[in-house]
């Protein structure tokens, strides 16, 4: 077998264990709705017409994408370092506080006022990274405990800086000025009036921008290396600390962003939040599903966003409990998690077909 | 029944290679018989054969002259036959005889019998004079000991024929002497050992008889009686290898390493170096001899920056690098082949060819504004790879996929072709087999020939004598003795090691 041909081979192996799970995936959706007293040939096509059955869930669809494109991007750049960033969903939330904060108090050109909003959002989601990160590097604490316990300081922080400062009607800050906002007409209207906005561009730009921040600069050949072998990064001239508190903020800066995007998006405010967004634990199962790379997160963003917009859809024309999605949602994770199991499954194929 | 032990014809196919073609390997009662051949010649197949854990496609097995059908590794364990591990099986939390009697716990009631094991465990150590501690936790004791806890196991099970996998291949001269004795001891109780090895010295120590063999083939067994360490090596290798490392006198020039009261704290915060002096000149090879432990890491790590020292100064050709951090280290012109190549030396999930980077990545034309140019990067690595005969498929194939002796030539290739003023190799050789230990040694002393200072530490005094001009003797964080290489012999060392003098050394001899 030649080299490429080993290549492709090994691609393709690749792809088919998160192929096999969604598979699996969808394929219990089936047993479930039948179980539940559904047909599961029209409550799938149902949930494909709430995707792509109309220009309006096309464009919703795209929309939700946008902060998961974000926080998977935000899981992967820290997992691809060595480090496990369960913290995204704070990161995001006072990504989005911050982008909204100076979306309101501020009034300057959009050329200015749009990137500093943004930049703010990155800046926030970069230091509520940067505390995890510095704690792991200076005194071995484990980013995992630190980035779940910085959620809740996010959440509880935002809320009452809303409450207490920017309460402006309800449970919400004041709208944004027009000058900070990604919201486009054009876009909008293209898509039946759905709450599309150039956020999406932004995030394919910001995959894209991960991709080649990893693989071809000198700076992610560093981050990777301390990724996989600490020992040997340190004995190769790298620092080690600085390289896990840089990748820490980075990861936080695009959650960051991806909160500015829902703020300065799909929101145009920021509010009270009863609880969490999910936006950034989603993130995780973004990254996996995705292999933690650029292309792979995209698609796999499209799948989930597509799955949470088709629900609604589901429930009103198939009967199906919008629920159902995020059981199937958990079960390809499950299913991507245990792909031990798949990988075992396929060269038992494999062998019996080689008549072994 | 003359053997105890026959596999005839076995023969072993995976997918595109035969790693196993028609192999005899007879083992008679009572023998140490050691299996011969080099990293990839196919002996750990062979044994995984033996043990159960692979099926053969041809040939026959024959335990005590009976046919038998060695299914799985129990089958294995009923017949007898033990294997202790090159890498050990052990839980590091649990006491001794919990791992020993582990997977065949004898009961009291429905609970574990721990004293009933304790004293079994007691009783094989006493008589065979592994002296384990049955009641020591794993992680509290020497590599050593856990090795001998491996043999405990097999034996505690009843195995009559024991297969030791590369069993010196973590230890210490001192630990490799004891675990001889130990074979010993087990031969005059009556089992029977496989020793599976490439290392000559210990056949033609302690087997009776070996088997070698290369690239799948069985090459065939001759009595070690009968045999030398360069016919042994021939037959494995395929053609004659010198052992003797060529070279002519050394011509020393300017000091290039000065270390001056150089003292270290090891991890536990302990002081590793005490006071310690070396000075290194271009063009010679210093040699670091020592028994493990005595502060060899530190020295190195602490001439690296990879550790910091609390007092005393290091000097390269004349400034002074104590302080600098590793990178800086190296660009002032030091090269370091680090005595752990997965841990230190290469990124085993990288490619060949971005670990042959991994010193120079970021410097102009591999790297321009942060952007890494992966095309030049890979050029150079294809030139090294060719350069120095690392066999690879291509230049991003993952480094995990090469063989040791591969990695470390990679390793080497690195660091020399980085033109140090200064060489620092730690342990170059461990576990590689005669043709590659020839081709780095050869390596260094043409880095001696270009007027480089290198600073060879081993544990392996043989690579010490034969490599270095002068021999320095490291003994508790100091250096107690500096000798010419060629005045001194294997005994001198070994008494300057374990903390005698020179002149008690004379009159021993």
């Amino acid at each position: 077998m030649s080299d490429n041909q080993k290549k492709t081979k090994q691609v393709l192996t690749g792809l088919a264990i998160p192929l096999i799970a969604i598979a699996f995936g969808f394929l219990a959706g089936a047993v479930i709705m039948l179980l539940s007293g559904n047909n599961p040939i029209t409550g799938y096509t149902a949930l494909i017409q709430g995707v792509i059955g109309d220009r309006y869930y096309f464009g919703e669809t795209l929309q939700r994408m946008t902060p998961l494109i974000f926080s998977g991007l935000a899981v992967a750049f820290a997992f691809r370092t060595g480090l496990l960033n369960i913290g995204v969903e704070g990161q995001l939330i006072v990504g989005w506080l911050a982008a909204v904060y100076v979306g309101v108090a501020m009034d300057a050109p959009m050329i200015v006022h749009l990137p500093l909003a943004i930049l703010a959002g990155a800046i926030a989601g970069g230091l509520w990274g940067f505390v995890p990160g510095i704690l792991k590097a200076r005194f071995q604490v484990h980013e995992v405990i630190v980035t779940i316990m910085m959620n809740y300081v996010a959440l509880h922080v935002s809320n009452s800086i809303i409450r207490t400062y920017l309460l402006a009607s309800g449970q919400r800050t004041d709208f944004i000025n027009s000058s900070a906002s990604l919201e486009s007409d054009f876009l909008s209207s293209l898509t039946d009036f759905s709450r599309l906005h150039w956020g999406f561009f932004i995030a394919i730009a910001a995959a894209i921008f991960m991709w080649f921040y990893l693989w071809k600069t000198s700076k992610g050949f560093e981050l990777r290396a301390v990724g996989y072998n600490k020992h040997a990064s340190s004995y190769a001239g790298m620092n080690v600390n600085t390289n896990i508190v840089l990748s820490m903020v980075i990861s936080g800066a695009f959650a960051g962003i991806g909160g500015a995007m829902v703020g300065l998006g799909t929101y145009q405010y920021a509010n009270i939040l009863p609880s969490f967004t999910n936006l950034g634990f989603d993130g995780i199962a973004v990254a996996l599903l995705g292999a933690s790379t650029s292309i792979g997160i995209i698609l796999s963003a499209f799948l989930f966003g597509g799955l949470k917009e088709g629900a609604s859809n589901m429930q009103a024309a198939a009967g199906v409990a919008p629920e159902l999605v995020e059981i199937i949602i958990a079960l390809i994770i499950f299913f991507v998690a245990s792909s031990y199991l798949i990988r075992w499954i396929m060269t038992r194929l494999q062998n019996n077909k080689e008549g072994k | 029944m003359e053997y105890v032990i026959e596999m005839n014809n076995i023969r072993k196919e995976f997918p595109g290679i035969v790693a196993n073609d028609n192999i005899t390997l007879q083992v008679k009662q009572g023998e140490i018989h050691a299996l011969l051949g080099e990293n990839g010649a196919g002996k750990s197949t062979l044994m995984n054969v033996l043990f159960g854990l692979y099926q053969p496609e041809k040939g026959e097995i024959k335990v005590k002259g009976e046919k038998v059908e060695i299914t799985d590794p129990n089958v294995a364990n009923d017949l007898g036959i033990g294997m202790v591990h090159q890498h050990f099986m052990l839980i590091e939390k649990f006491t001794v005889t919990e791992n020993i009697i582990l997977g065949s716990e004898p009961l009291k009631g429905t609970s574990i019998d721990i004293r009933k094991a304790e004293k079994e465990v007691q009783e094989i150590s006493d008589r065979y004079g592994l002296r384990v501690d049955p009641k020591a936790k794993i992680e509290d004791i020497s590599v050593g000991m856990q090795q001998r806890v491996e043999i405990l196991k097999t034996l505690y099970r009843g195995a009559e024929i024991l297969i030791f996998d590369e069993p010196t291949a973590a230890l210490t001269p001192q630990e490799i002497k004891e675990l001889i004795n130990i074979m010993k001891s087990l031969i005059k109780e009556g089992k029977s050992i496989i020793l599976i090895t490439h290392k000559l010295k210990e056949i033609m120590a302690v087997c009776d008889r070996c088997t070698v063999i290369r690239r799948g083939k069985g090459i065939g067994t001759v009595n070690v009686a009968d045999t030398n360490e360069s016919k042994l090596a021939a037959m494995m290798v395929g053609r004659e290898v010198s052992f003797e490392v060529e070279k002519t006198e050394a011509d020393p020039g300017e000091i290039v390493l000065s270390i001056k009261d150089l003292e270290v704290q090891d991890t536990r915060g302990v002081k590793a170096l005490n006071k310690l002096n070396l000075d290194v000149k271009a063009g010679e090879v210093v040699g670091v001899a020592g028994v493990e432990g005595n502060g060899q890491t530190e020295l190195i790590e602490a001439i690296t920056g990879l550790r910091d020292s609390s007092g005393g100064t290091i000097t390269l050709s004349g400034t002074d690098i104590t302080k600098f951090k590793p990178r800086k280290v190296t660009e002032s012109g030091i090269g370091h082949i680090p005595q752990d190549r997965h841990k230190h030396g290469l990124v085993l999930d990288f490619t060949i060819g971005e670990n042959i980077l991994l010193q120079t990545y970021y410097q102009d034309p591999y790297s321009r504004s942060g952007v890494l140019n992966y095309q030049k990067m890979y050029d150079k690595a294809r030139q090294l790879i060719e350069e120095y005969d690392v066999r690879t498929p291509n230049e991003r194939t993952p480094a995990r996929a090469l063989s040791g002796g591969n990695q470390q030539k990679a390793i080497i290739a690195r660091e020399v072709d980085r033109s140090p003023d200064f060489l620092v190799a730690a342990q170059p050789t461990r576990g590689l087999d005669v043709g590659a230990i020839e081709f780095i040694h050869r390596k260094l002393i043409e880095e001696r020939d270009k007027g480089r200072g290198v600073l060879l530490v081993s544990l392996e005094l043989d690579e010490v004598l034969n490599v270095s001009d002068r021999i320095a003797v490291i003994y508790e964080g100091e250096i107690v003795a500096i000798v010419n290489a060629k005045e001194t012999n294997e005994q001198e060392l070994g008494l300057l090691m374990a903390g005698g003098t020179r002149e008690a050394g004379e009159k021993h001899e």
